[in-house]
């Protein structure tokens, strides 16, 4: 039995619709229309998803692999639009719709009195669009094509409130770290079709099994044989650390953070940032053939995961915390695949998608309550004005904390036992990073809920009038026109449609996702390789995985940052100072994020311009116009000036003596072309 | 069949109706809408070239062939393939959209404006359908007038430098083509370009003939070093020249290289392919670099020009070293598509570009990014295409930049995965230059009074946006119309450079 292509067609391209309805018509379809255009498209699609996910899982059907229209031919070479659809692709299809559609939802309430409603709604419905684009496309043309765009819908979303001048800077900056990201993925892409002929991924992958694949060497620099395969991997995955917030590419995410908070719960936390986990998985086939690639991921992840970790602990705007926590779980991920544990990555992702979109919604929920307040410092003692909230945001946390049964227990610790089981080079730094990422999680994971929820208001409620809506931000910080309050329906109802993800997916989930086989063909791991089924061996169903939990080292590793989260932020808050200035050293270095962005800022942006002032001032118009154009206009008029033979004005001078330069210039060309050969 | 003499119609019906716009153009609404008619008439025959054109059928077609100078065995003689076809359709269509954009802002001497515009666009259709080397010189030689007129009359406060500047420039260099026509047609005997091609040529004589014909197209391309006139002439240019310069004057040096490189010199070529390579490599990084810091917005579109001609150079030469030293003729296919639909991409980009920045100009009168900043607060539409034609610019999926680049980095790989290291830094620093741009101008709050003041796309600068935009997408998201159209040519060029000469 098939997938019908008109189903997969409609699931595509119903969010285009939704986006071009509220986009171009947004005068036409006002403020409701455009938001019941876009929620019913992505709704469409979110159902139709779980239809095709039932089809795939259930009802028999086989992968779907078939090109809707052909982009380009050129001789045999055929670049296509088409799709691809196995298991892998459906878990992201309905991951990507799902939480698409809460976050879909959350906006109507969120974006309540934003000027730009309609076209934040074209634009998350535009963003959907091409996530699918990317996670359902057959080869690597529409991969890149769907990459590149969610990467526009990004830079779009993040400068959203283009008037704030950090919105624009960070809109430009993660377009650009990107950009050195697809800079690598470009030139892998080059290298696929190389060495296998073709972008198809079924032809990529079959070509992958041939033995010579593996062994292939290329001579980039004269004298340094490198396989073929590693060269196209580590280009592919440089592309994933651009996409997926990988150290030293990190530092765009962050910066995210100036977009609004729907934004950030549906791309730079559930979908678009996990777009390099899901590509790296999917072409696991060519992964396996790399060890070399493999253990680059590792180590990049490994890193990711502690050392942005450790950063989240000082941050003290809420969605920043957040944020560095995203970067932080990416590295899980990305040490998964690493590990060859290319399935528990993905599942990590899943996971991962649910409680963090929760959480990032959950924040910004405590912001709208908190009439746009940010930072925890001016927070606390929420729990009794938002229940809901409180609760939830409760749920999301343990779900990151890996607190045992909930759904990111289940995909942590099988990314820690798995790294434990392997043996590639890196194997040994990433299991200590990955067990470490595990007391910072759980640190800044409560840190963030007593700051918020729990312990003494630090907010002050202005008690005169205050009907005002409109000087929000305009006031002192922790001082509030009216007192926090629950945030309407719309807002708590996809909190609670995502807890409940969060707290129970892995129950049902993990044996057949990690251990069962469950995405097939999909992803191809070595048998050498298969550190997932080792740890499968000593698996015996979730609940017997919760119960031995509690004597194994994430447990008590996690337990040991709850309580000292717990002493510090919420029993004894004077303490948290008095650490910050024992440690001072540590503190700066982490509160300056290891002064990343300043070097970044210093070498290659500043380090850029007065590459470019050089070059114009010194090459263009020093050089050539100066010394070559009008250099040989003067040196004419200068012998014109003692030989007299030249009588004319300017006009004749300098065309002589341009054709003088260029013949000059020619001949000289001559002689080096002659000289060098 | 096609409509016989469809070619000379299309070179001479721009050029008659110029002279009925001097003749009845005394008033300005009348030489707006008699000049549109003329372009609009021209664009829509175009159209059966693309139509009629048959792939299957191999060599030139539309062929016209009249004695012109008998003693001197040059006919005048025309003929397309889809190369030509592809550069004619965009020359006529960009025309039509230059002319409409030119009714608001040229105010004084409109027939004279509408007229040379016309003219030159007759100049740039015979550049194009010209198979006699001395015809294609001729039309090559004569669009430099009404372009050197346009800059001059209705250019900028420095437009005397700027017109002498890109006049010599690129006159000296058609003096060293005219050097190698004149010896091809001693050594032939005749002019056509067919025959140059079979003409057998030792390595010495092939090696002084591509260095001449170096000269004259790598100025019109342009080429590092020799692109310094470009900036100049743009900045002083009006709108309509600005985007004729770019969109097709540019092409012809590219058109050059594939009619007169290529077929007659191959073995020079590809003993100098590595010398191109070099220099479009770093026209695409070290122009990159000085387009960052670009503080007129003109300039840095000029140098963003620049750099993307860099792309088309190095998809052609990268097809010569694929073809000879590789033996890969599919990868020297692609490079060669990649650089021909780079050409016709970068046509309606920069045109998209230079008419936004006159939309800005017309407004306030400054092309300094300074001046400007947080126009999509009052020109919502207008920061809607300019922010689409930037993402074109730096080469996103989905519109026609992305084509081109993509196809010569995938070649460029096959040749030296180096080469495509070096070739796809484009996308970093292009989007750098071009977003940075949009930073400034584009968002943020309302830069000051003057911007606070500033009118949305009235009804035709929307048309004549709308029509790039459409454009720029169309390529972008289904290619193979205008590939398929190419296609043959491409083949045919690539089987010519397979066979050596000397």
């Amino acid at each position: 039995m098939l997938l019908s292509k008109t189903i997969l067609l409609v699931i595509v391209l119903a969010p285009l619709v939704g986006t071009l309805i509220a986009g171009l018509f947004r005068h036409q379809v006002g403020r409701s229309g455009a938001a019941a255009a876009a929620i019913a498209s992505v709704a469409l699609s979110c159902v139709l998803s779980f239809y095709v996910f039932y089809q795939l899982v259930w009802g028999g059907a086989g992968t779907f692999n078939h090109d809707v229209y052909t982009w380009l031919e050129v001789g045999r070479f055929g670049a296509h639009i088409g799709f691809m659809v196995d298991r892998l692709t459906a878990i992201m299809m309905v991951v990507v719709t799902f939480v698409s559609l809460m976050v879909h939802i959350y906006t109507i309430g969120y974006m309540a009195d934003d000027p730009g409603y309609q076209r934040f709604f074209s634009y998350i419905a535009l963003f959907t669009f091409s996530m699918l684009l990317l996670v359902m496309a057959n080869n690597f043309l529409q991969l890149f094509i769907g990459w590149e765009a969610v990467g526009l819908m990004s830079y779009l979303l993040i400068g959203f409130w283009f008037k704030r001048p950090t919105a624009t800077f960070a809109m430009l900056k993660a377009f650009i770290v990107n950009r050195v990201g697809d800079f690598g993925f470009i030139l892998g892409i080059a290298g696929v079709l190389y060495w296998f002929g073709s972008l198809d991924y079924a032809q990529v992958f079959v070509g992958a099994l041939d033995p010579a694949a593996a062994t292939k060497t290329v001579e980039i620099f004269a004298g340094h044989p490198w396989h073929i395969t590693t060269v196209i991997c580590v280009c592919l995955f440089v592309g994933a650390m651009g996409k997926s917030a990988q150290v030293p590419l990190h530092v765009w995410l962050p910066d995210s953070m100036e977009g609004p908070t729907p934004i950030s719960a549906l791309i730079h936390a559930a979908t678009m940032v996990t777009a390099g986990i899901f590509m790296v998985a999917r072409m696991s086939p060519l992964f396996e053939l790399s060890e070399a690639a493999l253990a680059f991921v590792l180590v990049i992840g490994a890193t990711t995961a502690l050392f942005t970790g450790l950063i989240g602990i000082v941050q003290n705007d809420i969605k920043r915390v957040i944020a560095y926590s995203t970067l932080s779980q990416l590295g899980y991920m990305t040490v998964a695949l690493g590990a060859s544990a290319y399935a528990g990555g993905i599942y990590h992702l899943m996971t991962h998608a649910f409680f963090k979109a929760l959480l990032f919604l959950g924040a910004g929920s405590v912001i709208v309550a908190m009439h746009h307040e940010q930072d925890m410092r001016y927070m606390g003692g929420l729990k009794k004005y938002m229940p809901i909230t409180w609760i939830t945001m409760w749920l999301g946390s343990l779900a990151l904390a890996g607190a045992p049964g909930f759904a990111g227990f289940f995909s942590k610790d099988a990314i820690i036992e798995a790294v434990g089981e392997s043996h590639r080079f890196g194997s040994g730094y990433a299991y200590f990073c990955v067990l470490a990422g595990v007391f910072v999680t759980a640190l800044y994971s409560f840190r963030l809920l007593y700051m918020t929820f729990h312990g003494k208001e630090r907010f002050v409620v202005d008690a005169h009038h205050g009907h005002d809506h409109d000087d929000h931000g305009h006031r002192a910080p922790g001082h509030l026109a009216h007192a926090p309050h629950e945030s309407p329906w719309v807002i708590t109802v996809p909190l609670i449609a995502l807890a409940i993800p969060s707290v129970l997916i892995g129950w049902s989930t993990i044996a057949p996702m990690l251990y069962g086989g469950w995405f097939g063909g999909a992803i191809r791991v070595g048998e050498a390789n298969n550190v997932l089924a080792e740890v499968g061996h000593d698996f015996h169903g979730p609940l017997a995985m919760v119960l031995h939990s509690f004597t194994q080292a994430p447990f008590l590793i996690a337990l040991a940052g709850f309580a000292v989260a717990t002493y510090i932020w919420l029993l004894n808050p004077g303490i948290a100072d008095k650490a910050k200035n024992a440690m001072r050293p540590v503190y700066n270095l982490l509160a300056h994020k290891y002064w990343i962005d300043e070097l970044y800022q210093a070498v290659f942006a500043r380090g850029g311009i007065m590459l470019g002032r050089g070059l114009w001032k010194g090459g263009d118009a020093g050089l050539i116009d100066g010394l070559v154009v009008n250099g040989s206009a003067a040196v004419v008029e200068r012998t014109a000036a003692t030989v007299r033979w030249l009588q004319s004005g300017y006009l004749y001078h300098y065309a002589f003596a341009m054709i003088l330069g260029l013949i000059a210039l020619l001949g000289g060309l001559w002689w080096v072309v002659h000289a060098a050969l | 069949m096609p409509v016989s003499h469809l070619l000379s119609l299309l070179i001479w019906l721009p050029i008659l109706g110029a002279a009925a716009v001097l003749a009845f153009g005394r008033n300005p609404t009348i030489a707006r809408w008699l000049s549109l008619a003329v372009a609009l008439a021209t664009f829509v025959l175009s159209i059966p070239l693309w139509t009629g054109y048959q792939p299957a059928v191999p060599g030139m077609q539309f062929l016209e062939n009249i004695a012109w100078i008998p003693s001197l065995k040059a006919n005048y003689a025309l003929g397309v393939d889809g190369i030509s076809i592809a550069l004619i359709v965009l020359t006529a269509f960009t025309s039509t959209l230059v002319l409409l954009g030119s009714w608001g802002p040229i105010k004084n001497r409109v027939a004279q404006y509408m007229a040379a515009m016309l003219v030159l666009e007759g100049f740039l259709i015979g550049v194009f359908a010209a198979t006699d080397a001395l015809l294609f010189y001729v039309f090559f030689e004569a669009m430099l007038i009404p372009m050197f007129i346009i800059i001059g009359v209705w250019g900028g406060p420095r437009r005397v430098y700027a017109t002498l500047k890109f006049f010599i420039y690129t006159f000296v260099g058609s003096i060293f083509m005219l050097i190698a026509l004149i010896y091809l047609h001693m050594k032939t005997g005749e002019f056509s370009l067919a025959a140059f091609a079979q003409a057998s040529l030792s390595a010495r004589e092939q090696a002084w003939l591509f260095f001449a014909f170096l000269m004259g197209f790598a100025i019109k391309v342009p080429m590092w070093p020799v692109h310094t006139w470009l900036p100049d002439a743009h900045v002083e240019a009006p709108t309509g020249g600005s985007v004729i310069l770019a969109a097709i004057m540019l092409k012809v040096g590219v058109y050059g290289f594939i009619r007169f490189s290529l077929p007659i010199t191959p073995d020079a070529s590809q003993e100098y392919a590595w010398l191109v390579i070099a220099v479009s490599l770093i026209a695409i990084i070290y122009i990159g670099y000085v387009a960052l810091v670009q503080e007129d917005m003109k300039k840095l579109i000029a140098y963003s020009s620049v750099a993307h001609m860099g792309f088309v150079t190095l998809g052609i030469f990268i097809a010569l070293a694929l073809v000879r030293v590789h033996g890969n003729p599919l990868g020297a296919r692609l490079g060669l598509q990649g650089a021909m639909v780079q050409m016709i991409s970068h046509g309606f980009v920069s045109a998209a570009m230079f008419t936004c920045i006159g939309v800005m100009y017309d407004r306030l009168h400054t092309r300094l990014i300074k001046d400007y900043g947080g126009l999509v607060n009052v020109m919502p539409w207008f920061a809607t295409f300019m922010v689409l034609f930037a993402m074109a610019n730096c080469g996103l999926p989905g519109t026609s930049g992305f084509v081109g680049e993509f196809m010569v980095i995938l070649a460029a790989f096959q040749d030296n995965p180096l080469i495509a290291l070096a070739a796809a830094f484009t996308l970093i620093i292009g989007a750098a230059y071009t977003l940075w741009l949009i930073k400034r101008v584009i968002f943020g709050d309302v830069g000051n009074d003057k911007v606070a003041k500033m009118q949305d796309l009235d009804v035709r600068e929307w048309i004549v946006l709308g029509a790039f935009a459409i454009a720029v997408l169309a390529i972008g998201i289904y290619p193979k119309p205008l590939t398929d159209l190419m296609e043959p040519a491409v083949l045919h060029l690539v089987q010519q450079l397979g066979l050596a000469k000397a």
